[in-house]
């Protein structure tokens, strides 16, 4: 016994405390982050056809591409920990359909080399590469960005005639609609705007069965059979990426929560105003299901190394997003405001984290800890 | 039943690993042919030698003393000859002095039974004694918190002029993964635990005695109610929810009386005292039978060995023969450690002896360890949302990794007590714990 347990010549590893570690890498949450954004995809890929796949795949491979060179240049091997491919699917799924292909590459390029690799790569970027790529080539080809078009079970309606998106369409209309406003269902009906017949049977068996009154039109903006970016599309899709994010604590609650509460709050108080409605009329889920906002609250916001590092400066964070979004969706000149919203957020992220704190344990300027030591 | 508490900020769910060797009763190691007995087991300055090579030594005879304040007195585990006094270096990376003693042949357990049995002192001791007499027989005994720190008991017990200690809160908490010995103490020794409890509630004069113990071992709940039922006492026990670090007495006692010791500060500020169930079962044996600790029950698990268990060892034993008794390695071991997998020494040596602090070894294979490589932080805030001291560990590494130690300490550096919950949870596998251990000797050193 004594001999088999003196013949180990393997060396210990010698190591400071804790001896075992968590399972999660950087990498493992990179990846399971694009896994989560997998049903967004393949929904997309469904609605908008093939090309839609082109225009990923080559999001995703400029991404990659440009993080390899980046690597050789500076020798740093990085592309094993996803990031930049994460980087490259969600530029795609920011596209519209149509986007001419020399799109997303830019963008893609420009998120990895300037906005990450210019400051010093993966975590020490100040802004969300895929949102910053975005906006770039958002106001670079203004019309390639907006190519949208129609699902095609919207297509093969009759009527079809706008194939902007709800929001687009809706906000542009807005600008010179002179007459009583009903609200965005009825509106976008007039413009042309036609709903699938899914979302009318699922409306049917709503009413039939349960006596609720649901707005075709809000059916298809939660399925995601409409206008818009490829991945944007589908809320259900992306909820259930996120719901599955959750589940790995990959995503926390405070920045959606406090993104999409505070966008919720100030839609239904003061939405309805620009159309002359009135307080506490606004269209709650028209605006959350509508644009990029999903995708924004749970994919883009919560970019761990743009967000804050403590959960009340998320919140922080999280209420400001949602704040900008309102503003910039409402009272802004484009239709949607999501992407610069989260970009002016990431500005003040250096300085919620410097002043958000947590509270220390045990320390006598923390007034509610010191008191409550001292409760008897 | 009483509802189940826990600390409320931070900590970490560690997979507990404790089916290994939570079944194993506790048995007793046979002697070591030579013990090993390190000057410098506990918190504090280490003991003075106080035997002369060549010395025939008694079981229980004091060989080292504790002469400064912070300190503890050192007794011979066996009976013997000193053979030499050397210097070495334990797994904590401590150097110290340590006597070196032969066995006698003829020594065994029965000779160490009979020289402490509890029929040797008459009556309720803890009733005839004075408190100070009793702080005066820990003292003597050499007990230190067998948790982990070693931080003499005695010093512990003796309340500071102008406190009151209203509880006196048993640790039964080990939330360290692995590590089994204060479960299996419990378990087969409960009514000793009670009366060691009544020793330390009458030195410290608390009028409130609650016993925490994590829901993961809820037979030794329901055997410390029972004991305590027994006895007619009005002990809570206190039912706690599984979380590291709640073995730490700060998050203990945030978890059982709500209240948070001030930062720098010690339990007894606001009016607790804390003891580990091995502090107490050794003040037992001192009060109760006259034993010095000289022994301790030691964990040895892991993937590795053959045969996990929980051993009642000299102090002074090689850790190999810990490592024998438990069927040696059945796969060669890519990490011996000394304590529990969180807050527990790596080491080499398995020759090093088991100290009065040895709470477990732990053979861990390579499947055990995570080899991903170190990245760059991502700023997850996932270290900000485990610490349960509510430090800003991202900030403070890259404070010391410039070497802004003046800034990491007012942010609190000295706060942390390597609970390795950052390091643990860490993505990036940034070395934390590791970078707060630097900063804080350095900033000591600029200090």
């Amino acid at each position: 016994m004594s001999e088999e347990t003196t013949t180990v010549t393997k060396n210990f590893i010698i190591e400071s405390s804790p001896q075992i570690r968590s399972a999660m890498t950087t990498s493992g949450i990179m990846w399971r982050v694009s896994l989560a954004l997998l049903p967004a995809a393949i929904w997309g890929i469904a609605v908008f056809g093939f090309r839609s796949l082109t225009v990923l795949v080559l999001s995703i491979a400029a991404a990659a591409a440009a993080e390899w060179l980046m690597g050789i240049i500076l020798n740093r091997r990085t592309l094993s920990d996803g990031s930049a491919v994460l980087t490259g699917l969600l530029i795609g799924f920011n596209m519209p359909p149509s986007v001419p292909m020399f799109i997303p590459v830019i963008a893609s390029i420009f998120a990895i080399v300037v906005v990450k690799w210019s400051f010093g790569g993966l975590g020490a970027n100040w802004m969300n590469p895929a949102l910053a790529g975005r906006v770039f080539v958002f106001f670079s080809w203004t019309s390639g960005m907006n190519s949208w078009k129609l699902p095609e079970a919207l297509n093969s309606m009759p009527d079809a005639l706008s194939s902007a998106t709800p929001l687009g369409t809706y906000k542009n209309g807005m600008l010179d609609y002179v007459g009583q406003h009903t609200g965005a269902a009825e509106f976008l009906q007039d413009a042309g705007y036609v709903v699938s017949q899914t979302a009318q049977n699922i409306a049917g068996v709503f009413q039939n069965t349960l006596g609720i009154t649901l707005k075709p039109l809000n059916i298809d903006l939660f399925l995601g059979i409409t206008a818009g970016c490829i991945g944007e599309v589908s809320a259900l899709m992306l909820l259930i990426g996120a719901g599955y994010l959750f589940v790995k604590k990959i995503l926390t609650w405070q920045t959606p929560v406090s993104y999409l509460g505070s966008f919720i709050l100030l839609t239904w108080v003061f939405g309805g105003l620009p159309y002359g409605n009135g307080l506490f009329s606004g269209e709650i889920w028209f605006n959350v299901f509508s644009g990029g906002l999903m995708l924004g609250v749970f994919f883009m916001a919560t970019d761990m190394v743009t967000s804050p590092v403590t959960g009340k400066g998320m919140l922080i964070y999280g209420t400001g997003a949602g704040f900008l979004t309102f503003l910039l969706r409402t009272y802004g000149s484009l239709p949607e405001g999501v992407s610069l919203a989260i970009i002016l957020m990431n500005i003040f992220v250096p300085l919620i984290d410097r002043y958000i704190r947590p509270a220390v344990f045990g320390k006598k300027d923390n007034p509610k800890a010191a008191a409550k030591g001292e409760g008897k | 039943m009483v509802k189940t508490r826990t600390f409320p900020k931070g900590g970490i769910h560690p997979h507990g690993r404790k089916t290994l060797s939570n079944t194993a009763a506790v048995e007793r190691l046979p002697f070591p042919k030579t013990a090993v007995v390190p000057m410098s087991q506990h918190l504090g300055a280490p003991a003075a030698v106080c035997v002369a090579k060549g010395d025939s030594v008694e079981v229980g005879q004091k060989i080292g003393t504790g002469e400064s304040f912070i300190s503890a007195d050192i007794h011979a585990p066996v009976s013997g000859t000193v053979k030499d006094i050397i210097t070495i270096v334990l797994p904590n990376s401590v150097r110290t002095q340590a006597v070196v003693i032969e066995t006698e042949e003829t020594f065994d357990e029965s000779i160490l039974e009979n020289t402490f049995r509890r029929e040797l002192n008459e009556g309720d001791l803890v009733a005839k004694l004075s408190s100070q007499d009793l702080i005066g027989i820990v003292k003597k005994a050499g007990v230190v918190g067998m948790g982990g720190a070693a931080f003499p008991s005695h010093v512990k017990f003796q309340v500071p002029k102008g406190k009151k200690a209203e509880y006196l809160v048993i640790n039964g908490v080990e939330c360290e993964p692995y590590l089994t010995s204060d479960h299996r103490l419990m378990l087969e020794h409960a009514d000793e635990i009670i009366d060691g409890i009544r020793a330390v509630q009458k030195m410290i004069n608390a009028p409130q005695v609650i016993i925490g113990i994590e829901k993961n071992k809820m037979d030794a709940v329901e055997k410390m109610e029972k004991a305590v039922a027994a006895r007619g006492l009005t002990y809570i026990v206190q039912p706690l929810k599984v979380k590291y670090p709640q073995g730490d007495e700060k998050q203990l006692l945030k978890a059982v009386i709500k209240r948070e010791v001030p930062s720098g500060g010690l339990p007894i500020e606001i009016g607790a005292v804390v003891s580990n169930v091995g502090s107490i079962f050794a003040v037992y044996e001192a009060v109760f039978s006259g034993k010095p600790l000289i022994d301790r029950v030691v964990t040895v698990t892991g993937d590795a060995v053959r045969r996990p268990g929980n051993f009642r060892t000299a102090v002074g034993t090689p850790i190999r023969q810990l490592i024998e008794a438990a069927g040696g390695f059945k796969e060669s071991p890519a990490k011996i450690v000394a304590g529990g997998p969180m807050m527990g020494f790596s080491f080499f040596d398995l020759d090093s002896p088991v100290t009065k602090g040895t709470s477990g070894i732990l053979a861990l294979t390579d499947k055990n360890l995570d080899h991903s490589p170190q990245t760059a932080c991502i700023f997850c805030g996932k270290c900000v949302a485990v610490c349960p001291m509510g430090l800003q560990p991202t900030k403070l590494f890259r404070l010391i990794d410039n070497g802004n130690f003046d800034e990491a300490m007012k942010l609190n550096l000295m706060d942390c007590k390597e609970c390795g919950c950052c390091a643990y949870t860490c993505p990036a596998k940034i070395p934390l714990v590791h970078g707060f251990k630097y900063g804080k000797k350095m900033a000591r050193k600029k200090s």
